[in-house]
């Protein structure tokens, strides 16, 4: 049964091919469901393979299957093979199943726009690269699929090309991106050059032989890429201006999917990381400090992509601060939680922003709680899934990342604990602004239109996706309960990541009090959001212009690094290029193209000059022969 | 005398009939060809002779593939009085003959439909030529290699010349002929010396006798190498020995071209890799430096030439030219894997070729004269299929990443690295890059914009538009100013069929559809498939190769 894995990227590629040729003939609908079917095959052979690897025993729960040798060059051999094993399986089947979800929904959603095949094609091409990311057997697949989804992330930011800001953001995500990559192509130099191979398997068993700066330098490297992929500090100002996209791919790319590839990396590379101490602390720092930055950013802001959007970037670094403490499988247990809740706060408000005739600014709904019934408890949900309120399944995943962190140090517990109460206030603050108090639509909306609006809960193909993603957001927390035989998924990715977590010592005591804490917190959050928000629309005090304006990172960023990098470029591109070095080029394609010319003037196009040429080589060659026997 | 007391007087060799079964079904096929022709009561349509040739070729690749798998068994052997050597290394070589006339017969038909030309005489020309690369590639004897040689060219300067309508056509025929004919001769005095040096002609005992033999002077053994060289370099067009080919790729009839630059690299490249690596390898030292001369000269003069052509068949021309160079850098380096990776570059280099010039015979249209480069302005709108097979062998051609072009650059270059022939190396990428310059810019003339637009043409980003779907974004030049988006692929992929009409495209013939038979298609699907498939998965060729080895 694990032999079909090859079949799991194979079905969304067939489906890329079938669009990218016939996408047009095909047209709309139709183009959606085949899209989404060929996701939902690939699901179903997840989930084959996923069984045939859980009757493995644990310790042989590791299965490559190579295709075929990719290439050699000298020492490098590079393979193209799958590497299925807990951490794959557990990536791809998450990956499928929101993939099918956010398809499904995209169907819905995308069925007014001209652009509707050309939507679906790059969505399949995202999945399929995604996939090979995961279950890339070597750092160059993985690499592939890497670049594969930045590609696919900026065709879909910037699917609206015509309008500017689209158009920017995509650059503006293109170019992070690239600095992340510049660290990942360079980790993969130096884990090369100090192993002689880039196969997982290989790599991992030979680290005992490569020295500790070397490990740190590679995992430093390597979390530059995934800083710039899981938009971390200082990487992450793409990741807002990434919601210009549509709404369906906010919630796919920008909040479940992509941005998690950090983090699996990380995980992937955790016998790395735990050679490398001072490499995961940096983790956990940086982790910590975006978790807390993204979450007052996300207090202050109306635009409810944009409060979604600094809410991802927060939840990522949870993630991150998992990983710098070792919690391997806290990070991924939280990445899951989260892809469920996260896709659907995004789907939810990708339901209002269709309902209020394309506004996406929370100031301007209010009320629809009556009007939007199933959109508003599945947005409830949602909320109060990322806030930590028990019994629902962020309580149990950022439970166990808190735990983890305060096991290293109480100060990376504080602030994740801060940024816990922070979390359940801020999107506390953005349902009740969307669904609660009063309606403030109608008559808000600048261009008049607000009155026409007759706000309602769409179509079951987009609201089935809520209902699924509401009912796994409520459960999800029981693969993973902290009790031993619930612990599903610590026992599941052991065998991958076992040998590197950081063993906790706490009692049930200890447990239980951090169960309670993390509970209050949550619960302090939410009674604060409820407390301010319940009916009042604003409160000037709590949205000061410095976390409005994001700290004003955008704005230095801009500032500091665009505008002086464009006036470096703009000399540049005056002196430099247009001067120097298109000189030279043409200079030298002149050059050519005038040898060419000269030298074309031997073709004649008369026999004799060709027998003469065939001659003259012949006598050069004979009058090397005599060099070389006599002389 | 009776026939028996003949026999005892002369001793005729043990014929091994599997040994040459290629070669003799294509003989046997053109005979077949040429009789039905001649026996037909009425005269039957050009597809039963294409459907015959299709039908022999494939016969000829499947017994190559009994073959294959012979030698791989049982290892391999020297055949007829050891005039042949049938090894991995000639049977990889005869397949590939056999491949190309598979694809050259489907590529023809369309075109001897179109220019009516009539009756088999065509296919049993090829059939006949393919069967002389064959020989070639088999022969383990100096004799049988000259034979070959001739089989395969006479067929050729026919060929050249077949399209009696088109002047140029004829005097392709004739330039072909005389210098050919000249570097025959010049080959057979070297055959001569050759053997006056070592007292043989089989290539075995040569290098049996050059091992066991210290000379004292080896001027009149060098003497004989330098004039073989000279008619192998003809054949393969290494400069200076190749001024005959943008002439004579540029006035044959398309098809014609297409299968000539295959077929006689095939037979060229088979026999001098065979001859220098395997019986002059004790004198390796001697030869290299004059194909390290050669090669350079052949890269440069290639890219360079190309760069300055208007015609795409005389641009082309130049393009293999520099191939031709590339080609030579693995022999050069006079190692086995330089050796193979020769090998690959031929393999892969037999269908791009094939390929291009299908999709060049088809857009000459009627009386195959549309060959300006400029014509191709636009292609893209007005041909999407033959556009994107193009693009996708220039690609390849230009040495992208996931064709095969990429990987026969990558193995040759490395060859040459590990000859510690770095001088070379260099020169090649520089001119593998100055080539590229020429190739891809038909590619941006395609899918650019049809107004002559040169400058903003260049600048697109050389990505397709697989039915418009695929169009990239290009956020950078979308901004809403009217007029700025021109020549993107976004606005080509959001016109409309009636916008294209109206474009008038340099050459009024050139705005008329284009008509791609059925089987020209099927050669372009064969063509391409090869170079994408291989070039993302490249083991099985790569496996192949390195089972073609050479007998000793």
């Amino acid at each position: 049964m694990l032999g079909a894995v090859f079949l799991i990227p194979l079905f969304p590629f067939v489906g890329f091919l079938v669009l990218a040729a016939l996408g047009r003939k095909l047209g709309n609908p139709r183009a959606g469901w085949l899209a989404t079917a060929m996701v939902l095959a690939s699901f179903v052979t997840t989930v084959i393979v996923f069984t045939g690897l859980f009757e493995r025993s644990p310790a042989s729960r590791s299965y490559t299957q190579t295709w075929y040798s990719w290439f050699t060059v000298d020492r490098l051999h590079v393979t193209a093979s799958l590497l299925v094993d807990p951490l794959s399986m557990t990536m791809a089947l998450f990956v499928t199943g929101v993939s099918t979800l956010i398809h499904l929904y995209s169907i819905g959603y995308m069925s007014h726009d001209e652009q509707f095949p050309k939507f679906f094609v790059y969505l399949n091409l995202f999945v399929v690269s995604m996939l090979i990311l995961v279950l890339g057997g070597n750092f160059l697949l993985t690499f592939l699929g890497w670049e594969g989804v930045g590609v696919c992330s900026y065709f879909l930011i910037s699917f609206w090309f015509d309008r500017p800001s689209a158009a920017s953001a995509g650059k503006k995500a293109m170019i992070f991106n690239r600095i992340g990559d510049a660290g990942f192509l360079l980790a993969m130099f130096l884990i090369f050059e100090r192993t002689g191979s880039l196969q997982y398997t290989t790599v991992f068993s030979r680290l005992g032989h490569v020295g500790t700066p070397s490990l740190t330098a590679i995992a430093l490297l390597l979390f530059l890429g995934a800083a710039g992929k899981s938009a971390q500090l200082p990487l992450y100002p793409w990741l807002a201006d990434a919601m210009e996209g549509p709404t369906p791919v906010s919630a796919l790319i920008h909040a479940a999917t992509m941005v998690t590839a950090g983090v699996y990396l990380m995980c992937r590379v955790a016998p790395i990381l735990h050679l490398a101490p001072d490499a995961a602390h940096v983790v956990a720092i940086v982790g910590v400090a975006t978790a807390f930055l993204g979450a007052t950013i996300a207090c202050a802001q109306n635009d409810i992509k944009k409060i979604l959007a600094y809410s991802t970037i927060s939840q990522l670094g949870y993630m991150f601060l998992a990983v710098g403490v070792g919690a391997y499988v806290a990070a991924i247990f939280l990445m899951l939680t989260h892809a469920f809740y996260k896709a659907l706060l995004f789907l939810g408000a990708g339901s209002v922003i269709h309902a209020m005739g394309d506004e996406q600014d929370t100031k301007r709904f209010g009320a629809l709680a009556r009007l939007m019934p199933i959109t508003s408890i599945t947005f409830l949900i949602a909320w109060l899934s990322i806030g930590g309120v028990p019994p629902f399944s962020g309580f149990w995943s950022k439970g166990d990342v808190l735990e983890n962190a305060y096991a290293m140090s109480p100060l990376l517990y504080v602030v994740g604990a801060l940024t816990a109460v922070l979390t359940a206030y801020y999107l506390g603050r953005c349902y009740l602004l969307t669904f609660r108090g009063k309606q403030r639509w109608a008559e808000a909306r600048r261009d008049g239109k607000g009155a026409g609006l007759h706000p309602h809960d769409p179509s079951w193909l987009m609201t089935l996706p809520l209902v699924v993603l509401a009912a796994a957001s409520t459960v999800a927390g029981i693969i993973n309960l902290p009790i031993h035989p619930f612990d599903l998924l610590q026992r599941w990715l052991d065998p991958v990541v076992g040998a590197q977590l950081r063993q906790l010592h706490f009692s049930v005591g200890t447990e239980w009090v951090f169960a309670i804490g993390d509970a209050v917190l949550a619960a302090l959050g939410v009674s604060i959001a409820i407390g301010l928000w319940r009916r009042v629309a604003e409160h000037p005090a709590l949205e000061p212009v410095f976390l409005r304006r994001a700290w004003y990172i955008d704005w230095a960023y801009d500032s500091f690094v665009a505008r002086g990098s464009t006036e470096v470029a703009q000399v540049t591109f005056d002196d430099v290029e247009t001067k120097g070095i298109d000189g030279a080029v043409n200079g030298f394609g002149g050059l050519v193209a005038a040898a060419g010319r000269r030298l074309r003037t031997v073709q004649t196009g008369y026999v004799r000059n060709y027998a003469l040429g065939l001659m003259g080589g012949l006598v050069l060659i004979l009058a090397y022969v005599v060099v070389r026997a006599f002389a | 005398m009776t026939y028996s007391s003949l026999l005892a007087v002369i001793q005729t060799p043990h014929i091994d009939y599997t040994a040459i079964l290629p070669e003799l079904i294509c003989i046997g096929g053109a005979l077949a060809l040429l009789l039905t022709g001649a026996l037909a009561v009425r005269q039957l349509p050009t597809v039963v002779y294409t459907a015959m040739t299709v039908a022999i070729s494939v016969a000829a690749v499947v017994s190559s593939l009994v073959l294959w798998h012979i030698v791989q068994l049982h290892g391999a052997f020297a055949a007829i009085a050891k005039s042949l050597a049938i090894d991995g290394f000639s049977v990889a070589f005869v397949l590939l003959a056999s491949c190309v006339l598979v694809v050259a017969a489907l590529a023809a038909d369309g075109f001897l439909r179109r220019e009516e030309v009539a009756g088999p005489e065509y296919y049993a020309l090829a059939l006949l030529s393919a069967s002389g690369a064959m020989f070639m590639a088999s022969a383990n004897d100096l004799i049988v290699i000259f034979l070959g040689l001739e089989i395969m060219s006479i067929p050729l300067y026919i060929l050249a010349g077949f399209d009696h309508r088109r002047q140029e056509s004829g005097e392709a025929s004739m330039k072909y002929f005389v210098l050919g004919a000249f570097s025959s001769a010049i080959f057979v005095y070297g055959i001569a010396l050759t053997y006056g040096a070592t007292g043989s002609t089989n290539l075995a005992e040569i290098a049996s006798f050059l091992a066991n033999n210290v000379l004292t002077s080896n001027a009149l053994l060098l003497a004989g190498l330098g004039l073989l060289l000279v008619g192998f370099g003809f054949k393969i067009a290494a400069v200076p020995f190749h001024m005959w080919t943008p002439d004579v790729y540029e006035g044959a009839p398309t098809p014609a071209t297409g299968f000539m630059a295959a077929i006689a690299k095939v037979g060229g490249f088979a026999a001098l890799l065979r001859v220098f690596y395997s019986s002059f390898h004790t004198l390796a030292i001697d030869w290299q430096p004059v194909l390290f001369v050669m090669a350079i000269l052949t890269l440069l003069t290639g890219a360079i030439l190309g760069l300055v052509q208007r015609d795409i068949k005389r641009m082309l021309a130049y393009s293999s030219i520099n191939h031709a160079g590339f080609v030579l850098l693995g022999l050069q380096a006079a190692t086995a894997s330089g050796v193979s990776a020769s090998l690959y570059y031929v393999f892969v280099y037999a269908f791009l070729v094939l390929g291009s010039f299908t999709v060049i015979e088809l857009v000459g249209k009627r009386g195959d004269r549309a060959h300006p480069i400029e014509g191709y302005r636009g292609l893209a709108r007005r041909e999407p299929f033959l556009a994107l097979c193009l693009a996708l062998l220039l690609l390849a051609q230009a040495g992208a990443p996931f064709t095969t072009g990429f990987l026969a650059k990558l193995y040759v270059v490395e060859a040459a690295v590990q000859a510690h022939s770095y001088a070379l190396a260099v020169t090649a990428m520089l001119a593998g890059a100055i080539a590229a310059d020429f190739e891809l810019r038909v590619v941006f003339l395609m899918y650019g914009a049809s107004a002559p637009a040169p400058a903003e043409a260049t600048d697109a980003a050389p990505a397709f538009s697989i039915e418009g779907s695929l169009a990239v974004p290009d956020p950078v030049s979308s901004a809403p100013a009217p007029g700025a988006s021109t020549g993107t692929l976004a606005s080509a992929a959001v016109m409309t069929g009636h916008d294209l009409a109206t474009v008038t495209v340099a050459g009024a013939a050139a705005s008329e559809r284009v008509e791609v038979p059925l089987l020209a298609r099927a050669a372009l699907v064969l063509t391409c498939g090869f170079t994408v498939v291989l070039g993302i998965w490249p083991a099985p060729l790569f496996a192949f190769v390195h089972a073609a080895r050479l007998l000793f």
